[in-house]
């Protein structure tokens, strides 16, 4: 069976894909529909969701909501993304050699991951955050900081349980390298779950952004919806629309990656092909 | 005598879209009160799901009885209800399995187990539970019964797991035991203890013992009766004696032929040239101790192993689970690293050696591995799996092509399996390939770790013929490592018997069958299985 028909047997999967690809369209045609900078006041300030030219209203600087979302559309992802490629690229390699090596190395490499896993993650972030200054750089950096030990230690029982495998040592045998055989043979053989892990925390990172966003401590120039979220706290009861859609965006967002990760998980993983 | 069980035209589905329709297919088999019927075959023929179909423990629901019944006490077992099996599972028909640390629940105490099966059974104060379930220990004759109570599975022995699981299938007297492979993962001293207990048993209670197993040896020491299977169908039933000594079926005549006879084969003439000499290895293992230290349990896998390999012979390191023979291979080809002692290799002595000066010597050692399907990476295609070590050591693409594709063609395979992936091919195929691997990079020494030992029986016998051609056509040395005496026979020149890290006898095979020095050798000698049945053993059945 090709992998788009095991993917495609479960139906929320291919749902939550439809909703990503949405989403990616309405971020990458944020400029086209709303040309005007989102940050700019548009008009009258408070205006509920379909009056005064407003499609989901406006917050209580005149700030068109609709505006803000498209644009923060490409925030959320963006940041979502580069967070997770770094921190699957650290957690791999770490966890790799910790793996494959294991003994004095795998003690040092387990230790400092779990010194990393000792603090919570999202305190962790802000304290990041706030000693690099907000930018989207440091964010990036922080939720990479912050994810990458559950990387590790998922490639790390994967590399362990591959090491002893036969295979793994005919490649000693043959005398093939150390780094090619971690690369050429075992990697491969982990992709899955490395697939897997990496799509649920692009959902993950956006969470995290969203909240160091509310906060204040996201980047001040950019558009963001934990920024309009946090913006519209305050008018909560005069002013629903403010943070409602914003948070619908995040709901929806984070909602389809995870439907979409436990969709490849069903696909990927050889055990489950058989479950009706 | 009655008839305790009879299973008439079963049929057992497999899922659709399957290579096969029915993994049992018209299955007529009865199964009499006070006797051991055999059903064997191969992987694939069907005997364990039909013992399972008895039991009621199929996969349901992809996997099912479709038609056919299986009459008990006049009861059909294919249609009775979940709640009637569980009542008759235990009671009247009770099961023990291939593995029993995976059958016995590892955080219950073997004691616990056993009252279990009294509970929820029959209704019986703790204290007569208790004396019943000891009574039981000393029956299988587990040593000191108060303690293996209160012992967890783990604390155990294999072959006293086994015992343990035997005690707790015949604790309410059943009439049926179904025994699926009990044996295979036992060591072959304890496979015998473990047989004849089942026999004992069986004498004393009188039960129907549907016995599944793969090896013909087995078959001969226990059945009174036989069942042939291949591909889910019975292709012959018949006494012990019709069978094994009139195996009337083409099927049934290949595997008792493919079955190694226990009688060395001709020596071959030995070269002086020595390639190879293991003087005072040493490995320990040990295991515990954390990053503060700790108490660490050390294990000698090997203790002072010393011998030596001449050019073109192949020795036989063989002995049982936990002996060191695998250590030993693992140490030559530098997998492990051994802690004192000599690998010469020509001039050179391997053991010292760091990777990096090692690499240099990697292509003259060559190792192949068991399990075929482990062996393998999945990910690879077989070509590039061959061509790997060529190109390794420098060979242009287009010369490890045509060296690969050589190599399969001498391993017996086609060149188009050179672009296909190792999951298309079947066990005996893979370890064909796992050998060219080993070849593709024209060692003197090839180590060969339980090759066969994953293999069918008629598989089997290809693989070692493909190996000894192999041998005689380059010239290799081969250090063949296994744990069945009836391999070693047929393939090995000399043999070295481990036990528990040490090399307790070494010596020219012939000699050491007929004349085995060692009192271990002797015990190992006589636990074979099915001694004086197979081809040309006639002869040695007498001594």
């Amino acid at each position: 069976m090709t992998f788009w028909k095991l993917f495609a047997r479960n139906r929320s999967a291919v749902m939550g894909l439809v909703i990503i690809f949405l989403i990616i369209f309405m971020a990458l045609t944020a400029p086209l529909f709303f040309p005007a900078d989102p940050f700019s006041l548009a008009g009258q300030p408070m205006s509920p969701p379909g009056e005064n030219g407003f499609l989901l209203g406006s917050d209580s600087l005149g700030r068109d909501v609709a505006a803000g979302i498209a644009h923060g559309a490409k925030t959320s992802l963006l940041i979502g993304l580069l967070a997770t490629l770094v921190a699957v690229f650290v957690g791999v390699i770490m966890g790799a050699l910790a793996g494959y090596y294991g003994g004095f190395i795998d003690n040092l490499l387990m230790r400092a991951t779990e010194m990393f896993q000792t603090i919570p993650s999202f305190i962790f972030a802000i304290l990041l955050v706030a000693i690099m200054k907000p930018s989207i750089e440091s964010i990036v950096i922080a939720i990479a900081v912050v994810s990458w030990p559950a990387v590790a230690r998922l490639v790390r029982g994967e590399f362990l349980s591959l090491r002893g495998r036969e295979f793994v040592q005919a490649c000693h045998t043959i005398g093939m390298n150390d780094i090619r055989i971690m690369l050429a043979e075992m990697l491969p053989n982990c992709l899955s779950p490395i697939i897997v892990i990496g799509s649920l925390m692009v959902a993950t990172a956006i969470l995290i952004e969203s909240g160091l966003a509310f906060l204040g401590l996201g980047d001040p120039n950019i558009m963001s919806w934990g920024f309009q979220v946090g913006a519209g706290r305050t008018l909560l009861r005069s002013a629903w629309w403010v943070c409602t859609f914003p948070g619908i965006a995040i709901l929806l967002t984070v909602l389809a990656i995870n439907l979409v990760g436990e969709g490849l998980n069903d696909a990927l993983n050889p055990r489950l092909r058989e479950r009706t | 005598m009655t008839r305790l069980l009879d299973i008439r035209d079963l049929h057992v589905a497999l899922p659709a879209g399957g290579q096969r329709a029915h993994a049992v297919k018209a299955a007529d088999l009865h199964l009499e009160e006070n006797e051991i019927l055999c059903v064997v075959g191969e992987s694939g023929s069907g005997k364990s799901l039909t013992a399972r179909a008895v039991m009621g423990l199929l996969p349901k629901p992809h996997v099912h009885i479709s038609q056919g019944e299986v009459m008990f006490q006049g009861e059909d077992l294919a249609k009775a209800s979940e709640a009637r099996m569980r009542q008759i599972r235990g009671s009247d028909i009770s099961m023990i399995f291939q593995e029993p640390m995976t059958a016995l629940n590892p955080v219950m105490t073997i004691g616990n187990q056993i009252d279990e099966v009294f509970r929820f059974h029959e209704n019986m104060p703790g204290k007569e539970r208790r004396a019943r379930a000891l009574k039981l220990l000393e029956d299988v004759q587990l040593p000191d019964p108060e303690q293996t109570l209160d012992a967890y599975p783990h604390q155990l022995s294999g072959g006293q797991r086994q015992r343990a699981m035997i005690a707790m299938a015949l604790a309410l007297d059943p009439k049926i035991l179904i025994a699926d492979e009990p044996t295979t993962a036992l060591d072959v001293t304890t496979q015998a203890q473990v047989l004849k207990l089942i026999k004992e048993m069986q004498a004393e209670h009188g039960t129907g013992v549907l016995f599944i197993t793969h090896d013909f040896g087995v078959v001969a020491d226990i059945a009174d009766r036989v069942a042939v299977m291949q591909n889910g169908l019975v292709v012959e039933t018949g006494t012990t004696e019709e069978v094994l000594r009139n195996p009337q079926h083409p099927y049934t005549q290949g595997l008792m032929a493919a079955v190694p006879s226990l009688t060395p084969r001709a020596a071959r003439a030995r070269s002086d040239e020595s390639v190879l000499s293991v003087n005072k290895l040493v490995k320990t293992y040990s295991s515990g101790g954390g990053l503060f230290g700790g108490k660490a349990r050390v294990v000698h896998a090997a203790k002072e192993v010393t011998f030596d390999l001449a050019r073109g012979e192949t020795l036989g390191i063989v002995g049982e689970s936990g002996s060191g023979k695998s250590t030993v291979a693992r140490c030559i080809v530098r997998l492990n690293d051994a802690e004192a002692g000599e690998i010469m290799l020509g001039d050179t002595d391997l053991r010292p050696l760091g990777r990096s000066a090692m690499r240099a010597h990697r292509s003259k050692i060559q190792m192949v591995f068991q399990d075929p399907f482990a062996s393998l990476n999945p990910r690879t295609k077989v070509g590039k799996i061959i061509a790997q070590g060529p190109l390794l050591y420098g060979a242009s693409p287009e010369e490890a092509r045509a060296r690969a594709l050589e190599l399969l063609e001498i391993v017996g395979l086609d060149d188009r399996a050179y672009d296909r992936f190792p999951h298309e091919f079947s066990g005996g195929q893979r370890q064909r390939i796992g050998i060219a691997r080993a070849l593709a990079l024209e060692p003197q020494i090839l180590v060969a770790d339980e090759p066969v030992s994953a293999l069918d029986v008629s598989i089997q016998a290809q693989i070692l013929e493909l190996l000894d051609s192999i041998r005689d056509r380059m010239n290799l040395s081969m250090v063949f490592i296994t744990h069945d005496l009836r391999v070693a026979a047929q393939v090995c020149d000399r043999i070295a018997v481990m036990r528990r890290g040490e090399v307790v006898e070494i010596g020219a095979t012939e000699g050491i069958f007929a004349n085995p020095q060692h009192e271990y050798t002797r015990d190992l000698l006589s636990a074979v299985p099915g001694k004086g049945w197979f081809a040309s053993e006639t002869a040695a059945a007498a001594g």
